[in-house]
């Protein structure tokens, strides 16, 4: 058997319908009689809606029909639900204004939807939805969170004062103002985390369709997680029968947080498809996806570092607003709070940290989870201040961050922002970068960079990541609507093949590669007679679905526990057939034996036995099938350091990232070329974040001013330098595998790294992102003046 | 997008006839720009006339001492021309630096230059080395063809068929990307030849425009350090969210340093 267990770089098997043109997206799918849905949407960020003529649109040829958010109140559709309620400092639960799938008596921001119009070809669809007449009175709009809680500021929500969502502190106030009474120096900074689309390669889709026959829905969605999708629009949305709605996710082109959440789209498209008596499909346009997928992080940040006259960091006080948008996305609320405010403690042993969330509504597209989701917001705030504070305290910054690390005997240490954190070596970590960067040469190499009239910077970013999200009692404890174990179930065909049935989805994770080969070792089968099948609540045990890189730590897991339960029971089976007792039986490499002896059975030889049980122990069941559910026991805390090195042209302000080394510790790894993927994609959103990508609203009007590729900067290969990836590794101490989750380290680390590499290479303390040409050519010039 | 009526003529006259004939119509060459238009709704013309089946509007040929490029000639095709290559090296360059490799394959020289996007390349080059463009009608000198933003010497009906190009002895194109479109946000190109001493600037203002002044400082040495101290002032220039015009007028004296020290070789 070729290696293709735990540790091999075994080539992605998904890959080849990928490459070849044969995945099978949800665009792919035509459904029999199918008809197309096109969204009227609002032109205005703000407006009251006074009228909609929907009578021109509905002669157009080609149309079935035309709804209104008039027409599912009719039907009394509910409004689309935020999952995790976060409870204010005064005790009081989030505001949670409606926000009803097509927009009942106001729209709230560019891209909002009014109506849908259905007909037999989306172009008809399209052609009659300009014919649908909406009278709407404009009102002042308000774009700006910064200025949301202004007081006059144009209120979205009549039911959140202020445009306030909620006040929220996390840590003792009090006790860090006598830390900081106690400081040598304080270190201050204000910062901006930009604004992003996500921008998935695959657009959203839908297909909604009704059997009258049975009464029963089907839903294809390019969803991260359809049996939570299924929970949201039957519970809350559609008041369906949970059994009576199957969600489909096919082949899912890339997430990125963005699929994770119950959207308006494909909640209209179930809905619409037993009005029409068709299945209803939708595909965004790409112009669609700017202004309507979810968007990412919009933080506004002032934080403070307390330190001692050596470095050692005494305090942290943070200040944040964040930014929700118009409506509450699904997990809207979590973000800024307990994903984000949870990780100041980076790796660093700060005692004492308070921190105040402000989180307003704005009229911009809602706001969720983006890869990272508030951990990457919180990594930038602790690195970049532990960046200033270095070189406000002229210590080297690699030398301040060794002083404050959490040591390899204190764990688990618990952190003065609730995280327990079971394992890591961050001084190990630390160690490998510097050695990989060739931190000893960066004098000579900013040298020979001056001697160009170039400006280097090196920058570094030691971050940590709340993953595998998450204990279901802890996070139900902390307001979240839903528990967040996984399942799997494993099934061994007659013949020795085996289908794995995960809650986990994969858009681009490689899952049936990674979780093909933890089955292939641990039961000892070919890699190849090992199918992994997703997607799919018709087929698959209730599952969470695949976000905060929690796939292989909790999936992974449940897959682990059932394949325990597939080998116990075999164990049974061969035991009867060997005329051994169970516990003299033996299992390696997917052989049992008996102890001592030279009798020994394969498992695909028990796994027919168990269908065809002629000769069968008489206390058990025939089939071998086996499904577990495994809820964590504490998040897993992926960990590393990242250093980045810039050269600047200070004529022009272009920034070259000449190199850059990562160095991960992700526990055990299952296959290290999937991971070093993973870690690279991460790191080119990153870095995205810090030089490109900006999200960026007229302040006035609410237009989006960034709604193609035309001015919204994605990254691209020539914007990167050839990764240099390492690895440290500390097993996790609480789930089977010591695994800890790679998705959305790169995209956590990498902003801060950047942005510290090209304020070191200006010589200032800050800059916000993204660090533009023009940006840098200013600050360079500002820089070169005040030197001179 | 719209529906319309769609022309592929085989002749420029039954080209000309099709546009003449057009209550809104509109000429398409490469599409890069007109088919996004049309997609998003933006453009809603009664007829669309590709020039695309038409033979005799392709390629490269040398004629009178000058290079002769076809107006429906692709941009890959000029980057990748051995003729170009040798003789206009700088006019290769900038043909394999507009958008993306797809945009490169099928946008074209007559299209972009009957575009007249003031972030193109080709304005810059054909103003830069001094060229010529053939019409159904005339004869147009590169420096009365470009008349303002998106607005060009042609005629409602006038088609162009070919740009001619002086094979100049150095010259050299320079350009700094908008990091999205790929767009020039200021691009410069500089030649001395049969044209002249030469520098035209894209992107920085509404529509190509010379530097006398850089010319006036070559004519004396045509070297980078002459133009080391030309500036342009940034009134005037353009200004949006990816450059101010005061970065523009800054990128404008570094691309011209950089090209000429380029073409001085």
């Amino acid at each position: 058997m070729p290696d293709t267990g735990i540790g091999a770089s075994v080539r992605r098997t998904e890959d080849f319908r990928f490459l070849t043109g044969q995945g099978r997206y949800t665009d792919d799918i035509n459904r029999p009689g199918q008809v197309h849905a096109h969204f009227v949407r609002s032109p205005h960020a703000h407006a009251k809606i006074k009228s909609v003529d929907t009578a021109a649109a509905g002669k157009a040829p080609g149309v079935l029909a035309v709804f209104t958010g008039a027409d599912m109140a009719a039907d009394n559709v509910g409004s689309l639900p935020c999952g995790w309620v976060v409870t204010d400092r005064h005790g009081d639960p989030h505001k949670a204004p409606a926000h009803f799938p097509l927009a009942r008596d106001k729209v709230r921001y560019v891209g909002d939807h009014v109506a849908v119009v259905i007909a037999q070809t989306y172009v008809q669809a399209k052609e009659a939805g300009e014919q649908v007449t909406v009278d709407y009175e404009e009102l002042p709009a308000i774009a700006s969170s910064a200025k949301a809680m202004d007081s006059g500021a144009p209120q979205v929500h009549d039911e959140a004062s202020g445009n306030l969502c909620y006040d929220w502190v996390l840590g003792d106030e009090a006790e860090a103002d006598a830390a900081f009474a106690k400081a040598h120096h304080v270190t201050r900074i204000d910062l901006v985390n930009n604004r992003l689309i996500p921008n998935a390669m695959e657009p959203r889709a839908a297909i909604g369709e009704y059997d009258g026959g049975t009464g029963s829905y089907t839903l294809y969605s390019t969803s991260q997680n359809p049996h939570l999708l299924k929970l949201i629009l039957c519970a809350f949305v559609l008041g369906l029968s949970e059994n009576k709605l199957r969600v489909i996710a096919p082949d899912v082109g890339g997430g990125f947080g963005s699929k994770i959440f119950c959207y308006a789209e494909e909640t209209v498209c179930t809905w619409a498809a037993k009005k029409v008596g068709a299945p209803v499909k939708w595909t965004a346009e790409r112009s669609e996806s700017f202004t309507s997928d979810a968007h990412g992080r919009d933080h506004i940040t002032h934080a403070e570092l307390a330190m001692d006259k050596d470095g050692k960091f005494l305090g942290m006080k943070v200040q944040t607003t964040a930014n929700l948008g118009a409506y509450l996305s699904s997990f809207a609320t979590s973000v800024p709070t307990y994903l984000y405010a949870t990780l100041l403690a980076g790796q660093y042993t700060t005692p004492v940290i308070f921190a105040n969330v402000k989180a307003v509504f704005t009229n911009t597209a809602p706001v969720d989870a983006y890869r990272g989701a508030g951990r990457p917001e919180a990594t930038y705030v602790v690195e970049r201040l532990v960046e200033v504070a270095a070189r406000e305290m002229k210590l080297d910054p690699a030398e301040i961050r060794r002083r404050n690390f959490i040591q390899p005997d204190q764990f688990p240490y618990q952190t003065p922002v609730a995280l327990q954190y079971d394992i890591g070596n961050y001084g190990q970590s630390m160690d490998k970068a510097l050695e990989m960067i060739d931190y000893q040469g960066f004098p000579e190499r900013r040298k020979a960079s001056e001697a160009k009239g170039k400006l280097r910077g090196i920058g570094f970013s030691a971050y940590i990541e709340a993953c595998g999200i998450a204990p279901s009692a802890v996070v139900g404890s902390l307001g979240a609507g839903v528990g967040l174990w996984e399942s799997a179930q494993v099934r061994f065909n007659a013949t020795g093949s085996v289908s794995i049935f995960t809650g986990s989805h994969s858009h681009g994770q490689g899952h049936e590669t990674t979780f093909a080969q933890l089955v292939s070792e641990t039961l000892g089968i070919p890699m190849e007679n090992v199918e992994i099948v997703h997607g799919d609540t018709g087929s698959i045990p209730m599952g969470m679905g695949t976000y905060g890189s929690r796939s292989l730590a909790v999936g992974g897991s449940a897959i682990a526990k059932a394949c325990d339960k597939i080998i116990e029971k075999s164990r049974k089976i061969a035991a009867h057939l060997m005329e051994a007792s169970v516990e003299d039986v033996e299992f390696d490499k997917g052989t049992f034996r008996v102890a001592g002896t030279d009798k020994e059975k394969s498992i695909a030889e028990i796994a027919f036995t168990a269908y065809v049980p002629h000769n069968y122990p008489a206390d058990l069941e025939p089939g071998l099938d086996e499904t577990a559910f495994y809820d964590p026991l504490n998040f897993t805390y992926p960990a590393g350091v990242h250093i980045c090195e810039v050269e600047i042209e200070p004529s022009t302000g272009e920034t070259k990232i000449v190199d850059w080394v990562a160095v991960d510790d992700f526990g055990k790894i299952i296959n290290p070329m999937v991971v070093e993927g993973q870690v690279h994609g991460g790191i080119a959103q990153g870095v995205g974040q810090a030089l490109l990508e900006n999200c960026v609203y007229d302040l006035e009007s609410g237009q989006l001013l960034t709604g193609s590729y035309m001015d919204y900067c994605m990254p691209r290969a020539d914007n990167l330098p050839s990764f240099r990836v390492g690895m440290t590794q500390t097993a996790c101490t609480h789930n089977p595998l010591g695994v800890k989750g790679c998705g959305e380290a790169g995209a956590i680390a990498a902003p801060a790294a950047t942005i510290n590499a090209i304020t070191d290479a200006l010589g200032i303390l800050s800059m916000d992102m993204p660090a533009t040409s023009e940006k840098v050519w200013r600050l360079a010039n500002q820089h070169a003046q005040a030197a001179e | 997008m719209y529906d319309f009526t769609l022309h592929r003529p085989t002749s420029v006259d039954a080209a000309a006839a099709a546009i003449g004939g057009a209550s809104d119509g509109k000429i398409m060459a490469g599409g890069m720009t007109l088919i996004p238009t049309l997609k998003q709704r933006l453009a809603n013309p009664s007829d669309v006339v590709d020039l695309g089946a038409i033979a005799g509007l392709k390629g490269i040929r040398e004629e009178g001492g000058n290079i002769v490029i076809g107006a429906t000639t692709t941009h890959a095709t000029v980057a990748a021309d051995p003729t170009v290559k040798a003789k206009i090296p700088a006019l290769a360059h900038l043909a394999d630096g507009i958008g993306d490799p797809q945009v490169r394959n099928r946008g074209t020289i007559g299209g972009s230059i009957a575009n007249n996007d003031p972030a193109a390349d080709y304005p810059a080059g054909l103003v830069g080395l001094g060229a010529t463009v053939h019409t159904t009608k005339r004869q147009i000198p590169a420096d009365d063809f470009f008349i303002g933003m998106f607005e060009t010497a042609l005629a409602e009906d006038e088609i162009v068929t070919a740009v001619a190009f002086p094979v100049p002895e150095k010259a050299a194109y320079m350009k700094f990307a908008n990091p999205a479109s790929r767009y020039a946000i200021v691009g410069v190109m500089v030649s001395k030849g049969p044209a002249g001493l030469r520098v035209a600037v894209t992107g920085a203002g509404p529509s190509v425009f010379r530097l006398t002044e850089a010319e006036s400082a070559l004519g004396g040495s045509f070297t980078a350090d002459a133009v080391a101290k030309v500036t342009v002032a940034a009134d005037g220039l353009n200004s949006d969210m990816h450059a101010s015009a005061e970065y523009r007028a800054n990128l404008v004296s570094v691309m011209l340093k950089r090209a000429v020290a380029a073409a001085a070789g």
